[in-house]
């Protein structure tokens, strides 16, 4: 039987709460496979759509329209914040 | 109305206060503190006097929405030139301290000259005067805060004072006010201390006039539920105040690790919000206690932290124990990512003791992680330090040296000096991560390509706060931008930076402007002030202002090869992360930024700029 493939999810603010008990770090490995996108992420983990400003997939923005067809790969690192600023 | 008016103008050498009236005129153009100050130390001095010197005059400068029930209208600025960077030098602080000083009747409080001895200024609505400050000298802001206030019998007074590092030279000493707030950046407390000017201590009474009251208090209320509902500043700020953005750079690979040698840190989550707000192992208490909010401040984004009190830093030193004014994103970066330091109970203490003792953490943190690399380097030895070992990700190093340095002791003296000075004096002028003298702050231009464009063309050296354009490149707003392309980033930067001072001269706080434009703003001063305020008047003046603050640098002596990056950013790529092979691209946009504001290919505002501004 063959491992299936990981990336990972990293969510933070009040986003975090959808992480399971055991993250660490505010991240967690996911399963992915050739039809996995950032957009079946984000309903496969129930995120509310709205809450999902920041989609950054190995740290480069993901627009809203561009996420139902950007796939997931194996190694990949897809971290998700609500609205936020600092300075 | 809105502005009361009135200058108080405190000459030291003489020992007199007097009061005179503001020049409207500069008003209407100039708006107030950040603008019309600079507008009166333009006037008023040479622009290549020594900083030092009893010639450089220093103003405490309030805008006109200052004191009033305006959301985050409580700010107040330093104006000064400069001693770090010999420009032109403005440093913003939030607190109580400015609501006070107009509400005693002041616009501006302009010092000249230089106080025999140490003195501090006291404040009561209409009368000032100078006191000894014999028995304040020698001691931290939080002492002399203190001691005023009990000296005074006055609890209710507010107090904007130096700690050691300011009475002792070094050059990037701040000015704090209400013990954790700071006019920051610069060396504005360092030119404090050169006057012999230990604290101004200010009791105001008088409330402030506005021009429609029924109307300011419509709009003022309206503007309001704009910040409340705004999920950035009704939620995202109150609740993880700016350090979210720790992991949010460190993610997009723009968060310089180690004075730039790198662009991601390993232990930025342990140095992170998530973390101030994560349970301590030693004693299940939180880094984190509260939020905070400024004077009228509807936005609270300031944080408060509580030391775990078994740390090595704090054992039997009670003084420390309190919960104080907490890390900030800038503060974090510097003190960790940049020193590769990652304990987050070292880099507390450490921010408080640049608060006890008014140190600029981000050029403290800068300036250190410069000489750990002279350290790498071998350029400086342990002898040198006293012993300590300057290496990079050494907590006990960060801690040692913030509490010599406050005291301007040991090497302490050495890193006061700041990184350029430093790595001059020690023969790598090159890795001094500066513009025009002053330390980056949190972002890696290599991976956010307008914050180059941001730090090169800066009118007070290297700053986040005069063109944020990470708003636009990473957080999307107001709209999203790519941050690893250099189009469109010389508008873009004009855009921030004209914006951003008329904001900084209104007496409110720019993270409004993480809801709020211009548009949610001219409304709130066109209610409170005589004459008519638009948005495109304000845009207006901001550019006045930009321009003005360039003819003061210009006439001190700076030229268009000021308006540059160190080489390490413009030949050295990025090592991982989105811009993984980029330097920062500052030679495709400067030129485009200097022809979009009128000004010569060398960077000298035309005479047709000047009077499209009515500046000539």
């Amino acid at each position: 039987m063959t491992a299936m493939a990981q990336a990972t999810l990293k969510l933070y603010s009040v986003l975090a709460k959808f992480l399971p008990p055991e993250a660490h770090q505010n991240k967690m490995a996911i399963e992915v496979d050739e039809t996995t996108t950032v957009g079946s992420i984000i309903r496969t983990m129930n995120l509310p759509a709205k809450s999902c400003h920041l989609v950054l997939l190995n740290g480069i923005f993901v627009h809203p329209e561009a996420r139902a067809e950007t796939p997931v790969k194996e190694g990949d690192s897809l971290a998700i914040w609500p609205p936020v600023a600092g300075g | 109305m809105s502005w009361t008016g009135k200058i108080l103008r405190v000459n030291l050498t003489e020992g007199t206060c007097k009061s005179e009236p503001l020049n409207m005129k500069w008003a209407r153009e100039y708006l107030g503190q950040r603008g019309l100050a600079t507008k009166y130390l333009a006037e008023e001095t040479d622009p290549k006097v020594d900083p030092l010197s009893p010639d450089n005059k220093m103003i405490m400068a309030t805008g006109p929405l200052t004191g009033t029930m305006a959301s985050t209208g409580g700010r107040y600025s330093i104006i000064t030139k400069g001693p770090l960077t010999n420009a032109i030098a403005c440093s913003n602080s939030g607190g109580h301290f400015g609501n006070e000083m107009k509400n005693a009747g002041w616009d501006m409080i302009i010092f000249e000259g230089r106080a025999p001895k140490p003195v501090y200024l006291l404040v009561e609505n209409e009368t000032a005067k100078l006191m000894d400050a014999s028995e304040f000298w020698g001691k931290s802001v939080w002492e002399t805060d203190e001691g005023l206030k009990a000296k005074h019998q006055d609890p209710m007074l507010r107090v904007a004072t130096i700690g050691v590092s300011g009475e002792r030279g070094v050059m990037y000493a701040c000015v704090v006010n209400d013990l954790h707030r700071a006019a920051g950046r610069s060396g504005v407390g360092t030119v404090m201390g050169s006057k012999n000017l230990k604290a101004v201590a200010i009791r105001g009474t008088r409330g402030v006039r506005v021009k429609d009251p029924l109307r300011f208090m419509q709009v003022t209320t309206e503007q309001k539920r704009v910040l409340a509902e705004n999920a950035v500043t009704g939620q995202g700020l109150p609740a993880h105040g700016t350090q979210v953005l720790m992991n949010v750079i460190n993610e997009t690979g723009a968060l310089p690790t180690r004075n730039f040698r790198d662009v991601q840190f390993e232990g930025a989550h342990d140095i992170s919000a998530e973390a101030m707000a994560t349970p301590r192992k030693t004693d299940g208490q939180t880094n984190l206690k509260t939020n905070q909010g400024c004077f009228a401040c509807t936005i609270a984004c300031g944080r408060v932290s509580q030391l775990d009190q078994t740390h090595y830093t704090v054992i039997n030193r009670p003084e420390y124990w309190g919960a104080s004014g907490g890390l900030e994103y800038e503060a974090a970066w510097a003190l960790g990512a940049a020193t590769g330091v990652s304990d987050l109970e070292a880099l507390t203490f450490a921010n408080f003791v640049c608060n006890e003792q008014s140190l600029d953490p981000i050029t403290f943190g800068a300036t250190l992680a410069a000489a750990m690399e002279l350290y790498d380097l071998g350029l400086i030895t342990k002898e040198q330090t006293g012993g300590v070992e300057l290496t990079f990700g050494s907590a006990e190093a960060l801690t040692t040296m913030v509490e010599l340095t406050g005291r301007a002791e040991g090497f302490g003296r050495e890193l006061g000096l700041g990184s350029k000075r430093l790595c001059e004096k020690y023969g790598r002028p090159d890795l001094s991560m500066t513009v025009k003298g002053q330390e980056f702050p949190a972002y890696d231009p290599r991976g956010i390509q307008g914050m180059g464009l941001t730090y090169a063309t800066s009118n007070r050296g290297a700053c986040h706060l005069r063109s944020y354009t990470v708003s636009s490149e990473i957080l999307g707003i107001p709209v999203k931008t790519d941050p690893l392309q250099t189009d469109g980033k010389a508008a873009l930067v004009k855009a921030f930076q004209d914006a951003t001072a008329a904001v900084d001269s209104s007496g409110l706080c720019v993270f409004s402007t993480f809801a709020w434009t211009l548009d949610n703003i001219a409304p709130q001063i066109d209610a409170a002030c005589e004459g008519e305020w638009t948005a495109e008047y304000l845009l207006e003046v901001g550019e006045r202002i930009w321009n003005l603050e360039r003819q003061y640098n210009l006439a001190a002596g700076l030229t268009a090869a000021d308006d540059t990056l160190p080489k390490r950013l413009l030949k050295d790529a990025a090592k991982t992360g989105p811009a993984k092979g980029l330097v920062a691209g500052l030679d495709k946009m400067l030129p485009e930024y200097y022809e979009l504001r009128g000004w010569t290919p060398d960077g000298v505002p035309t005479t047709q700029t000047l009077q499209r501004l009515s500046m000539a």
